[in-house]
């Protein structure tokens, strides 16, 4: 805005309509709310309920609101899955909850995520109260993370009358909900009242404090009676290529258009390297706010990408385009202003050790696209804190046992940090957290 | 094309449909719309004593989302004066020639009131009269309506001062909030009316509004019974059709009766013939979709007798009442299994849940080893769509103790994925009256019944 007469491209933020990024699906009225929970079957033994992975009771939920007890379907929600409210908004229910409607075969399956977020915005619109702390148990918990594993897991515990502090590195709690996804998808106030939900339960978040150290871990351990490590992923990885100092981090990107978007500035004609949902969420944010062309470069096929099939529809539709079996080798400035982003043609050979086809350059296939801004969105490192605890391993990600326990005693962990099986989202990282907090109950009851 | 006209008591019609007396038929307006739009007849909305309207007077009953599936309404008989009403009955009647024009009428327990009004009527030249005894509410109160119908004396008695100054067919109307609707039909005949018709509203309160505990619909505070129709009545009225079809005394009579009561189809519209009907009234359908319903009821009605080689409706009429019978003569040995079409499943498992929690628990879970297993049988870590989809148990009847009660055909959502096998049982067919004449000890005590059972190879589960 300030440079609004010099800079052709911020000319072209401007134009861009405000709500650009504001939640793409309204709330449900009362009308459709009613007329799609009575479509609901009610599913004995559910198909929706096992495909969840926090297994929330969908049919009674749904019913609930049929019936008009809003109240009531809140709780039912929130008493499996106590981050509902963003699971309703992030969840990749195609893939879950509604990929196994049973109407979804020949019909339209019911829009659970929907309803839920119709329950939720209820509750949370009225400022209910859903629990009650229970009696003190004199134990103490440390959570470390303020993502969605670790307010899950803080939740669980707090309810059970646990003492739980959760030590949170950056200011607001959230994590990637409040940080890393789309305000399409999910406002950042959702993710604060969530997590302001839990400290009504009577979680303490401590802001601004990273573990960082055995020494810190020690001093825990001693306060403590159980830790929880909840600390999610690490920064976007390298590509190891000339001019990548010119190439912005994907989730830094997502951050912006999410706290600041004023200080975004969006390229007119903006690379987007990556195919996953993040690099789909950077490309979102590029297109709506602005930019001429989108490109999502990936070395790979469509065949390979890792967004979720639903994710890549949606993104063809918002006007991106795709380079398939594309590699970038060389960013190209002049005077620190990207110019040109130099790639390689791919072909795929054998598969390498993720299973899926390695891709291989082809000799003097290089090529250049012309771009103002290239985007990095190519998965996160492993956690760091691992290591720093000599903590065991399996793929990079801390090892945890069937009760969510790492290799060092009454140490657990959960979340995407842990996630060397499954696909990393939300919804297993709040799963997890439940887990880990039966366990931490268990072991804390049981052991006195 | 199979002929759809009638001749219902002498009143002749191009098509067995009728408006109802109700607000759709409440002027001459209307009934002009309704006849363009294709209605064979109308019976006018009913005219007679002065009254006066409440606002709120109708209330629907929703269910699982689906608006006025009943309607109740506490809105009396014709509110515009009787000289208006006389005189459009009779401009509608000039206009339309070939359509039935029916007035319904009510006035008070007086002969002479009674005389006066049906020779008013008869001089607007409508082809018959319909008296109301069956408006539950407000009318009853001051002593006509059902306050007639339900007491048979009254029923005869008004009949036969009606038929004193009647030169053009008369149908009783009967009300169906009476232990026997029988009672009053035979007291209408005995009297010399021409023909009945049924059923009127039921008595019914709609409900109750959970945030200001009035009643609904609410009127000024208050609320009281109206009279219930729609959808939701349908097999009240095909009952109490069926019953009066049946009387031998009415039989005998050959006193053709109107059917009403929830038609909202064709396909209502022909298990009302099927079951006695000779004329069929409608009113519900069409203040839920305005008049234009009628083509559908012609259409539809007509190419399912054209498929059943029916030529004309005298041909449908009362032709599945012979089946109506009671339960004395139902075949106990008359066999039908439940079998689940596992092609079409879709596994919503409600037919499980249901025998097994509230029929005869004789449907199992069968998983992909073949083995029965209980619901929820899955670990607290498996999740999404394949596992949940690809690991779901088959849902499969143990036919050997299926009893046949019909309650998971009648709930499963799948069209024609349970199906109702009759098989033969081996016993020979045996009423419960042939058993209670010939073994009387068996129909009398438990222990002969338990032999009974064992002799004939009868296992209930």
């Amino acid at each position: 805005m300030r440079n609004g007469q010099e800079n052709p491209v911020t000319d072209i933020q401007q134009a861009a309509p405000v709500n650009a990024l504001h939640e793409l699906l309204p709330p449900l009225t009362r009308n459709e709310a009613s007329v799609e929970a009575n479509r609901c079957l009610m599913c004995f033994d559910a198909p929706c309920t096992h495909a969840c992975p926090t297994h929330i009771d969908i049919p009674k939920f749904i019913k609930k609101i049929a019936t008009e007890n809003l109240l009531g379907s809140a709780r039912t929600i929130l008493e499996s899955n106590l981050l509902g409210a963003t699971c309703a908004r992030v969840c990749p229910v195609q893939e879950l909850c509604e990929g196994a409607c049973v109407l979804g075969a020949e019909h339209k399956p019911i829009a659970i995520g929907r309803l839920q977020r119709y329950a939720m915005d209820f509750a949370y619109g009225k400022g209910l109260s859903l629990f009650n702390p229970a009696k003190p148990s004199g134990k103490k918990v440390a959570v470390i993370g303020a993502g969605p594993a670790g307010l899950s897991c803080a939740g669980e515990l707090s309810k059970r009358g646990h003492s739980v502090t959760i030590f949170e590195k950056r200011e607001l709690p959230g994590g990637l909900s409040t940080y890393g996804i789309i305000a399409l998808r999910e406002p950042a106030d959702i993710a604060l009242a969530e997590a302001a939900m839990i400290e009504k339960l009577g979680v303490r978040v401590e802001r601004g404090k990273e573990l960082k150290n055995e020494r810190m871990m020690a001093d825990l351990q001693s306060e403590f009676d159980a830790v929880f490590l909840a600390v999610g992923l690490g920064a976007t990885p390298n590509l190891e290529i000339p001019g990548e100092e010119q190439i912005l981090d994907g989730l830094e990107y997502i951050e912006q258009s999410k706290l600041a978007v004023s200080n975004l500035v969006v390229g007119r004609d903006v690379v987007v390297i990556g195919a996953g949902n993040t690099a789909i969420d950077c490309a979102t944010v590029a297109r709506r706010l602005g930019a001429t062309t989108v490109t999502m470069i990936y070395r790979r096929t469509e065949h390979e990408m890792t967004a979720y099939p639903h994710e890549y529809e949606f993104i063809k539709q918002e006007g991106v385009n795709f380079l398939f079996l594309t590699q970038p080798i060389r960013v190209h400035a002049e005077n620190g202003v990207v110019k040109s982003l130099q790639c390689v043609r791919m072909t795929l050979g054998s598969p390498d050790a993720s299973g899926r086809p390695s891709p291989q350059p082809i000799p003097g296939s290089e090529f250049s696209i012309p771009t103002d801004q290239v985007v990095k969105a190519i998965g996160q490192v492993k956690p760091s804190l691992a290591s720093l605890l000599k903590l065991s391993t399996e793929k990079g990600f801390i090892q945890v046992d069937k009760n969510m326990e790492t290799s060092l005693p009454r140490i657990f962990a959960g979340g995407d940090c842990t996630r060397a099986r499954g696909a990393a989202s939300t919804v297993m990282a709040v799963q997890d957290g439940k887990l880990a907090a039966f366990s931490i109950h268990e072991r804390l009851v049981a052991h006195g | 094309m199979a002929d759809l006209s009638i001749n219902f008591a002498g009143i002749r019609s191009p098509n067995p449909f009728w408006l109802a007396s109700a607000p759709p038929s409440n002027s001459g307006m209307q009934v002009h719309r309704a006849f363009e739009a294709g209605w064979g007849g109308a019976v006018w909305k009913t005219i007679g004593a002065p009254v006066l309207n409440v606002s709120n007077r109708y209330g629907a009953w929703q269910y699982g989302g689906q608006r006025m599936l009943g309607i109740n309404n506490v809105e009396l008989i014709s509110d515009r004066p009787l000289d208006i009403n006389l005189s459009e009955i009779a401009e509608v009647k000039r206009a339309w020639p070939d359509r039935a024009v029916i007035v319904s009428a009510m006035v008070e327990s007086k002969r002479q009131v009674w005389h006066d009004i049906i020779r008013r009527i008869q001089d607007t030249g409508a082809d018959g009269i319909e008296l109301n005894y069956g408006c539950p509410h407000g009318m009853s109160e001051r002593g006509m309506g059902s306050a007639v119908g339900q007491v048979p004396e009254y029923c005869e008695e008004i009949t036969r001062w009606v038929m004193e100054a009647a030169k053009i067919p008369v149908i009783v109307k009967l009300t169906p909030n009476i232990s026997d609707i029988v009672m009053p039909a035979r007291a209408a005949i005995a009297a010399g009316a021409n023909a009945v018709s049924l059923i009127n509203t039921v008595n019914s309160i709609v409900g109750v509004d959970l945030d200001t505990l009035e009643i609904t619909p609410n009127i000024a505070g208050k609320g009281g019974h109206g009279g219930y129709a729609g959808p939701a009545v349908k097999p009240i009225a095909l009952n109490m059709l069926a019953a009066v079809a049946k009387d031998s005394a009415i039989k005998e009579s050959k006193v053709p009766i109107s059917g009403m009561g929830g038609i909202s189809t064709w396909r209502d519209a022909a298990e009302f013939l099927l079951l006695g009907a000779g004329s069929l009234q409608v009113c519900t359908a069409v203040m839920h979709y305005g008049f234009r319903i009628v083509e559908d009821l012609c259409d539809g009605l007509s190419n399912w007798m054209d498929e059943k080689g029916y030529r004309q409706i005298s041909d449908v009429i009362a032709r599945s009442l012979h089946r109506i019978t009671d339960f004395n003569n139902f075949d106990l040995s008359f066999r039908a299994v439940a079998r689940i079409d596992q092609q079409k499943c879709i596994r919503c498992d409600l037919c499980y849940v249901a025998c097994n929690d509230t029929a005869h628990q004789c449907i199992d879970l069968i998983d992909h080893q073949g083995h029965v297993v209980p619901p929820h049988s899955y670990e607290v870590q498996s999740n999404g769509k394949e596992e949940a989809v690809n690991t779901r148990p088959k849902v499969v009847v143990r036919e050997e103790d299926c009893v046949g009660c019909r309650l998971c055909f009648n709930i499963c959502p799948v069209e024609d994925c349970i199906h109702m096998l009759e098989e033969p049982s081996g016993r020979p067919p045996v009423t419960w009256g042939q058993l209670s004449e010939s073994q009387r000890e068996v129909t009398d005590d438990w222990v002969q019944m338990k032999a009974y059972r064992q002799k004939m190879g009868i296992h209930i589960p």
